[in-house]
């Protein structure tokens, strides 16, 4: 029965059947990328949030995980940690949260390591195989800055998280230059028609297919695509307009106006869905096709200004794109069309006008791209579809540039940099979590001061049994870091606000002791899936990443991020 | 006193849940000044009884969360089974599990782990209890992926007010995901805004028009819905389509394709057939693990008080997560409708624009897709007389034929309407305003 039917069906591989669902989201390339990273969890303290995270990379299928950890596991672990059974009390933390992950996924690769960290770490290569390091606080500062040291010389993603009672906090140290393509922006923001810049091809379908528009036989007028109809309309406005185009808002509606006037009323309807279309369309898709400033930077950025044999590949599409958009004033066409009303052979036909536009663009930048690797005399061409994508999202790149989070010294003063102006500013903001950000400074500070054994071991953390001494020493330990913030971005903030921002710190400090260092596993589980969604993004270099660092507030149930 | 303490040990007793008593055993700067720590709130969260609706994607995670929140008793309710596609975030499930029923695999899963911890499970719809059985709970939270059940627990939780009895008024915690966004919201029946006054905020996917199946596809997604739609009934009415047949699925893709190729439409797949005719909602354990723990947070505040919760008078009650790019929160106060068909005490008709030219049957199957209605199976009654009723079949025989009228012709402008949906235990009153 089947015979007259194209092509015999595929189904589904079985892993194809197992992560449909994902895949949907970040497809074969992000699914690869993930099955061949190796992450790291260096853990501590109750452990909850860096498994919580390990949890979610396992069931999608991460290649290989490791966790560092050298605690015995305890009765308190069993009430909290989800990955632990009873019969391990008094065994190796990292050993049984490992094999217990492991069940997750068959897929998945796990290791362990229980000896301290401090030994770990000092082995030579310890953090060779990893391809990004997830750390739990508390850490001593002096072992949190090796491996901060170590991410950034080996460019290797990094990841510190707190959390603590209700709040929680992670920044990401990334890359110096970190660079996605595969931004996935929302289908309404990627519409890209050219409107006010057609191509002759374009021009002319938009000419046959409103030719004798108004003698048109009803049906036939009711199906023009809307962008010839626009397009068309485009025309006798600037007949009459000394031929410019509408530009400005009054000049749109009143282009709007002329549109919509030409649709046919006289019918069931009262109406023509395509030219509802077309004046929907108006405000939204008449702008000149101009870059915004943030991809326009990246075409300015130092990596993509000369290209040698080791620039990475992101630079050299990036330099020839800009050579593209210097010769043309425009990117290259992406090449969708949005569905509209319109019958098959015209939507098909307006579909290859664009899709042949795209690849003509496409193919010229192609064409600047194996110069440039001439030139450079690299030896392994960028893959043709690497940079088709590129010049299909070519609007909606994104550079992030990495940088290291805060390591809290004990004798030293927490620097800001460049961002101690906006983070003082930001501060003072009603609902502002810098405060928060703070007072977790402030816990790091404390860890980096108390020894559980006064000889340099296991970090000890404010409010284990001291609720008021701690909180005291710890709400000092804030006031000062605000106050250096204040100092270095020389601000003086009015004295109402400075109060207020005051306040609410002592209070997220007093919150974070109260906690006495411990988790509560629905914050750490939230936490877990934020932290685990960046590392998956970072993995696949498609979406967005937090940019740097990112705070809960689980009694108001909010979250910032801000770049330190 | 402590019944729940009984199966535990002395010098087991609480240590385990050393963390957790912290936090339940020291005020702190936002808890009430009349807030007594300690045993009062430990026996609080381990005596609450609660309900979990749903044992998947969210389920999964809240289960495990209240285990480990110190809840004792919890209930689930899931009608469904494992499927293998549930594995890349479902983790209670493994491979071996597949076919077997979610809630009952699930909850002996978590009581295994978690020493102490009684969850009963129940594999059926939410529809198939009464009140009475809701009336046993503290609290209950929803991992649904159906706003057609969220609504009717809605409705039914609000219908169960009594002011003379507090006990009456059961916290809805509610969590929803879609690929990277999600949402968490606290209900208090009848004090806050309630799913049904925050309806519109989830409207439905606009269908796509059947003339342009027929005649005028121009995407792929169309050429799949023409065979699923169209070409399955005209050549293979007398098989009842399975979703989860491969069969099917192929039967469709090859109809679907072999269309796109007549129409030189490009970008039929089969997972994309799949996709359409399952009307799949990418699903990951990122969001799932967010939203869960959210609603789970919200939770052992309300019954322990360690914090201000979502929901509280004067506080936010709904946090929408977006996390594809950045991390996005938004937590704010949905307020209550004046004309909610559910909660507003007044019973206000919600006023409804229609077009006085349509048919009473365009009227009603447009219901489905109106964000503010969403109703599929409607029934209609006029102030004056019964317009169309889908039940029983005697009446459909009588109403029948204003299903071709036209509206103005069976009301008056502004009149009030009553409609009633098998789906769920109450009417709806809309005010129809014609459309000048």
């Amino acid at each position: 029965m089947a015979t007259d039917l194209p092509h015999p069906v595929q189904g589904p591989t079985a892993k194809e059947k197992k992560y449909d669902r994902q895949l949907r989201l970040w497809g074969a390339t992000g699914q690869m990328a993930l099955e061949d990273s190796h992450i790291l969890l260096i853990n501590s303290g109750p452990g909850v949030v860096g498994l919580e995270t390990l949890k979610n990379l396992v069931l999608p299928g991460v290649g290989h995980f490791t966790i560092q950890d050298s605690s015995v596991v305890s009765e308190a672990d069993l009430g909290v940690n989800f990955f632990l059974e009873d019969e391990h009390l008094g065994g190796f933390r990292a050993e049984h949260t490992c094999n217990l992950l492991k069940e997750l996924n068959p897929d998945v690769q796990g290791s362990f390591v229980s000896e301290p960290v401090e030994t770990f770490l000092a082995h030579a290569d310890a953090l060779y195989p990893y391809t990004l390091i997830l750390v739990t606080a508390p850490i001593r500062p002096e072992l949190l800055a090796k491996v901060s040291a170590y991410a950034d010389a080996a460019l290797i993603p990094l990841f510190y998280i707190h959390s603590v009672g209700f709040y929680s906090h992670f920044s990401i140290h990334l890359p110096p230059a970190f660079p996605i393509v595969d931004t996935h922006p929302s289908p309404e923001t990627t519409t890209d028609l050219r409107l006010l810049k057609p191509w002759p091809e374009l021009v002319q379908y938009a000419a046959e297919k409103t030719k004798a528009l108004d003698n048109m036989a009803a049906d036939d007028h009711g199906h023009v695509p809307y962008i010839a109809l626009l397009l068309q309309y485009l025309e006798e406005w600037k007949a009459s307009h000394d031929g410019e185009v509408p530009k400005n808002y009054k000049e749109k509606t009143s282009f709007r106006d002329l549109v919509s006037k030409a649709a046919r009323t006289n019918n069931a309807e009262g109406g023509e869905e395509n030219f509802d279309e077309a004046v929907a369309a108006v405000l939204k898709s008449l702008n000149p096709p101009e870059p915004n400033t943030s991809v326009k930077d990246i075409f300015r950025e130092k990596e993509g200004l000369t290209i040698s044999k080791g620039s990475a590949s992101f630079w050299v599409i990036t330099h020839a794109i800009g050579l593209f958009y210097t010769k043309h004033g425009v990117l290259p066409v992406p090449g969708s069309v949005p569905d509209m009303k319109a019958r098959s052979a015209d939507y098909i036909e307006l579909q290859n006008v664009y899709k042949s536009k795209a690849r003509k663009d496409f193919a010229e930048v192609l064409e600047s791209v194996r110069v440039l690797e001439r030139n450079a005399n690299r030896s392994t061409p960028i893959e043709e579809k690497d940079v088709e994508a590129f010049c299909k999202n070519a609007a909606h790149i994104k550079l992030v540039r990495g940088r290291p989070f805060h390591v809290v010294q004990a004798s030293e003063t927490v620097k800001w940099g460049d961002r101690a102006k906006s983070i003082a500013q930001e501060l003072t903001f009603p609902d502002s979590l810098v405060p928060l950000y703070i007072a977790f400074l402030a816990f790091d500070e404390f860890v980096a001061t108390h020894d559980k054994d006064g000889l340099g071991g296991a970090p000890k953390v404010p409010g284990e049994s001291d609720l008021e001494g701690d909180s005291e020493k710890v709400t000092g330990i804030a006031y000062k870091i605000l106050n250096d913030l204040l100092k270095e971005a020389a601000s003086t903030p009015d004295d109402d606000d400075l109060d207020t921002a005051k306040t609410r710190l002592g209070e997220f400090v007093q919150e974070i002791v109260r906690a006495g260092g411990g988790e509560l596993h629905n914050i750490a589980a939230l936490t877990g899936g934020l932290v685990s969604q960046e590392v998956i993004k970072v993995i696949t270099e498609q979406y967005i990443p937090v940019d740097n660092t990112c705070i809960f507030d689980g009694v108001k149930s909010k979250s910032a991020v801000i770049r330190v | 006193m402590a019944a729940a303490d009984v199966q535990t040990s002395p010098e087991q007793g609480r240590a385990r849940w050393k963390y957790l008593d912290t936090i339940l055993n020291r005020p702190g700067p936002f808890t009430d000044p009349e807030w007594v720590p300690g045993e009062p709130q430990i026996e609080s969260v381990s005596r609450s009884k609660v309900l979990v609706i749903g044992a998947g994607g969210l389920g999964c995670e809240i289960l495990k969360n209240l285990a480990l929140s110190g809840f004792k008793d919890i209930h689930v309710i899931d009608m469904d089974t494992i499927d293998v596609s549930n594995l890349n975030r479902q983790f209670l499930f493994r491979h071996a599990d597949v076919g077997k029923y979610k809630a009952e695999v699930a909850a002996k899963f978590v009581e295994k782990r978690v020493k102490g911890v009684k969850i009963t499970p129940y594999c059926g719809k939410i529809q198939d209890k009464d009140e009475e059985y809701y009336m046993q709970f503290a609290l209950i939270v929803c991992g649904l992926d159906s706003i057609e059940a969220r609504r009717w627990i809605n409705a039914t939780l609000v219908g169960m007010v009594d002011n003379e009895n507090p006990d009456s008024l059961k916290p809805l915690i509610d969590g929803g995901t879609e690929g990277f966004k999600g949402q968490a919201r606290v209900i208090f029946p009848t004090m806050t805004s309630c799913i049904e006054c925050q309806l519109d905020m989830h409207a439905p996917r606009a269908a796509v028009p059947l003339c342009t199946l027929a005649t005028i596809p121009r995407q792929p997604q169309h050429c799949i819905e023409w065979a699923h739609i169209i070409a399955w009934e005209e050549e293979r009415k007398d098989i009842t389509l399975d979703n989860d047949d491969p069969e099917h699925i192929t039967w469709l893709f090859q109809k679907a394709l072999k269309r796109a190729q007549e129409f030189n439409i490009p970008g039929v797949t089969y997972s994309m057939t799949q996709g359409v005719v399952k009307n799949i909602i990418p699903a990951i354990a990122s969001t799932n693990a967010i939203v869960a723990a959210s609603c789970c947070n919200e939770a052992f505040k309300i019954v322990s008080n360690t914090n201000p919760f979502l929901g509280y008078p004067g506080m936010d009650n709904y946090m929408m997560y977006t996390g594809d790019e950045s991390v996005y929160t938004y937590t704010f106060g949905h307020q209550k409708k004046p004309d909610c068909p559910v909660c507003s005490e007044e019973q206000l008709a919600r006023p409804l624009q229609v077009n006085p030219n349509l048919t009473l049957e365009e009227f009603l199957t447009g219901l489905a897709e109106r964000p503010e209605a969403q109703l599929k199976k409607p029934s209609i009654r006029s102030e004056e007389k019964s317009l169309y009723y889908q039940f029983p079949p005697d009446l459909q025989e009588q109403t029948r034929p204003n299903l071709s009228k036209k509206l103005n012709e069976l009301v008056s402008d502004g009149e009030e309407v009553a409609i009633t949906d098998p789906a769920f235990p109450l009417q709806f009153k809309y005010k129809l305003v014609f459309q000048k």
